[in-house]
């Protein structure tokens, strides 16, 4: 029976009771040794394993991971997939990635469920309308869709927002990106781990990396070790997320980021009401409405240093009251669930790709609340680097270097809320 | 909610306080190397457990503080004025 998904083979695996489904990815044994061990099982460990087998041939490669595959924060995350950045640098890479987006559901042979619905940031004052419009330019210099909008078609894109009446800050236009969406986050982690696999790609799960060995002259990494036996490896990726700075730990280097507490949250499911991802730095929120009528909602990260995957009350309540006053009309929803993810910033909230002070150690890391939408571009580009030893000419910029050289590339400004 | 022992105030809600990150290490001399003034000014330890920070009581006595708190069970572990902390930090 063919392995491939199509309308066919639902149709056949139909007629015997959807039993004979093969399993999407294996759950072999860990052998001793591959050529790359890739450390965290999220879209970006995934997304490369697959870039490693598919675009550079490496034979043997690993993912380990440490719980279950997406586990982590692309399990957890709100799934904006956008590319309205500042910086060259950044615009250059992530609108890669939401390119890359478009056509991966073919690509994978998997429905990531892509959605195009259109991303609308409200501005609440002259000088953010201000601000919107250079970013807007910058954007429209390196080729992104990003657009203006006045606060009537604002309005008319989300007829739900706050009127303005009575409002302490009111809405006086926005900016929109009509290719941004949303994506099935799970689907992404499947179908990279699907592909990965057929391409030979071991996915190993409730296997943490406890420990990295360093040769003792050229203090390269040779093995990692693990809770499921030592593992020999030519080289590693780490792409742990907020777990960066313990796995620099085991391999004896320090790392510019801080890891806290993002959070997230859904409501009961509601007739559809709201087609668009909707967003506003001032009142620190942002919301979609997801196909089973619920409401992702999401917002600004705990504002301490946390590995807690929980969050606190206070960050949650400031969401909720931000949410209220962009649309008063969700004031009764009631929110179903609650969870929170452990992102990791580096000061200029970009992301830190590429080499590591470590021989044969690579990083991905430093994504905070944003790597979701950059995990096509990521595997992509970090599987090029690690199968060369030299970093993509998109990550350059996103060096660990740049902090020695003071060369950061600052989003944290331009972005003003996670996602 | 954290809740934090003020050695002025008393037991406080979090939310009159504002994190000022990690304690800083001792400030490298001017002719340290580059890779020590990078990681003076950037790098962290950033530990998955007890971390030394300071905090301030910013709607409070509006002291800095140094409070010792695990970032995984969100425990504080102790709390003093950040004067009588400097010097004394393990
Ligand atoms: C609430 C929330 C909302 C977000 N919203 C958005 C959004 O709307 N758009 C967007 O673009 N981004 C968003 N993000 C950010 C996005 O989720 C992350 O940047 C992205 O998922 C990172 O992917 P990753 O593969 O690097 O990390 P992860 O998916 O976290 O994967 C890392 C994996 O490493 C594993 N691991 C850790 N330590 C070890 C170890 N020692 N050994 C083995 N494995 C280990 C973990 O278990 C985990 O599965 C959000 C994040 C959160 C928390
Ligand atoms: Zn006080």
């Amino acid at each position: 029976m063919s392995r491939r998904y199509s309308a066919l083979a639902l149709f056949r695996n139909s007629l015997t009771g959807n039993r004979d489904w093969d399993p999407v990815w294996r759950s072999p044994e860990p052998k001793p040794r591959y050529d790359v061990v890739i450390i965290g099982g999220g879209g970006h460990g995934l997304a490369t394993a697959y870039h490693l087998a598919r675009d550079f041939g490496v034979p043997r490669v690993a993912v380990l991971e440490k719980g279950w595959i997406g586990g982590g924060n692309t399990g957890r995350n709100t799934t904006i997939v956008r590319s309205d950045y500042y910086y060259p640098a950044s615009t250059a890479f992530f609108d890669r990635s939401v390119t890359l987006y478009e056509r991966l559901s073919r690509e994978l042979n998997f429905n990531i469920m892509f959605s195009q619905r259109g991303m609308l940031t409200v501005a609440h004052s002259r000088a953010e309308l201000d601000w919107q419009r250079r970013l807007v330019n910058a954007a429209q210099l390196a080729g992104v869709d990003l657009e203006t909008v006045t606060a009537a078609e604002a309005r008319r894109l989300c007829p739900i927002l706050n009127d303005s009446s009575g409002m302490r800050h009111p809405i006086v236009g926005g900016m929109l990106q009509r290719r941004a969406g949303t994506v099935r986050h799970d689907a992404v982690v499947w179908g990279y781990a699907r592909a990965a696999d057929r391409l030979g790609v071991d996915i190993v799960q409730n296997c943490e990396v406890t420990g990295i060995d360093r040769d003792a002259v050229s203090g390269a990494v040779t093995s990692v070790r693990t809770s499921r036996g030592v593992i020999g490896c030519g080289k590693v990726g780490v792409a742990v997320a907020g777990h960066s700075s313990v796995l620099a730990d085991m391999a004896g280097f320090r790392l510019p980021l801080r890891s806290f507490s993002l959070q997230a949250f859904v409501s009961e499911p509601l007739k559809p009401v709201l087609d668009i991802v909707v967003s506003s730095a001032v009142l620190g929120v942002y919301a979609s409405q997801s196909d089973k009528g619920g409401l992702v909602v999401g917002g600004n990260a705990d504002p301490y240093a946390s590995y807690a995957q929980r969050g606190n009350m206070p960050a949650a309540e400031a969401v909720a009251a931000g949410l209220v006053e962009l649309i008063p009309a969700f004031s009764r929803v009631r929110l179903l669930r609650q969870w929170a993810g452990i992102v990791d910033y580096a000061h200029d909230s970009s992301p830190i790709l590429g080499l590591s002070p470590v021989p044969n150690l690579y990083l991905n890391c430093g994504w905070g609340g944003g790597g979701f939408k950059a995990i096509p571009a990521g595997g992509e580009t970090f599987a090029h680097t690690i199968a060369t030893g030299e970093p993509h000419p998109l990550i350059r910029a996103f060096s660990l270097d740049r902090f020695r050289s003071l060369a950061l590339v600052d989003e944290a400004a331009a972005a003003g809320i996670e996602h | 909610m954290l809740s934090i022992d003020c050695p002025h105030c008393g037991q406080r809600d979090e939310t009159e306080f504002v994190c000022g990150g990690e304690a800083p290490t001792g400030r490298p001399p001017p002719d340290a190397s580059d890779d020590i003034w990078t990681d003076y000014l950037f790098g962290n330890a950033n530990p998955r457990g007890p971390v030394h920070e300071r905090w301030l009581h910013a709607f409070g006595c509006r002291r800095w503080l140094a409070v010792e708190r695990d970032t995984v069970t969100h425990r504080i572990l102790s709390v003093r004025d950040f004067a009588d902390a400097i010097g004394h930090r393990p």
